[in-house]
């Protein structure tokens, strides 16, 4: 199960409208350990691209340096799709590689309403979990 | 054993839980394969046809080593490898 605060859950939606039609893509810190997504942090997405994202080379050092040094490891791994569902896709489970990580999808493939849903990917299998949305 | 070499959490499982080992060597492919002697396994998940995968990042020191010789990258006493996989993903 994914528990995460609404003001999260509204920035990672309005991230991914923002940078629409293009994937937006982002990372939520917290303790290690806790579990619990605490700290948002927007990643540009270096391939720009309506169907692909990924973070630049140099922004993942430094992302991964900050968090070591706060003793923080990334809870949510997050990306939209702007014309499919907010399922993972082949591509999105070949890349995964943080096993502990909740990865969060959103689409924006509707413009009035959005998905918004949340997976483990460990060893390629595919576990859809519930999303509590804590105030 | 003078090189840091930092290794992510997907990869643990070949170091004992280790979030960082020493090594030596005088590129980034003989760092590799000196982890390896000590931690079987590693390398595979690293180096694919004998380059680095594509999915895999490598920094000596802040340099992504892809734009300074990949596995033939110098490295020397004192620098930290650091390895983390790419962050990536998409609908396609």
């Amino acid at each position: 199960m994914l528990q995460i605060r609404r003001e999260l859950v509204e920035e990672i939606v309005a991230h991914a409208r923002r940078d629409h039609p293009d994937e937006a893509c982002g990372v939520i810190a917290g303790p290690e350990g806790s579990d619990t997504p605490e700290r948002f942090i927007p990643m540009l997405n270096a391939a720009r691209s309506p169907t692909f994202y990924e973070f630049d080379s140099g922004d993942l050092l430094r992302l991964y340096r900050e968090m070591d040094a706060k003793d923080e490891v990334p809870v949510v791994i997050y990306h939209s799709h702007t014309a499919t569902d907010a399922y993972p896709s082949r591509t999105d489970v070949s890349y995964a590689s943080e096993p502990d990580a909740h990865y969060v999808l959103v689409s924006t493939k509707d413009r009035d309403r959005h998905q918004f849903r949340s997976y483990r990917i460990v060893d390629a299998v595919i576990t859809e979990e519930p999303v509590e949305i804590v105030e | 054993m003078a090189v840091k070499v930092s290794i992510p959490t997907i990869l643990r499982t070949h170091t004992g839980g280790e979030k960082s080992v020493d090594a030596a060597g005088k590129t980034v492919l003989e760092v590799i394969d000196d982890v390896e002697s000590r931690h079987a396994g590693l390398k595979a998940r690293l180096v694919k046809e004998e380059k680095l995968h594509r999915f895999i990042n490598v920094y000596v020191n802040d340099e992504d080593v892809r734009f300074s010789g990949g596995l033939e990258a110098e490295v020397k006493d004192g620098d930290t490898l650091t390895i983390l996989p790419a962050v990536a993903g998409g609908a396609r």
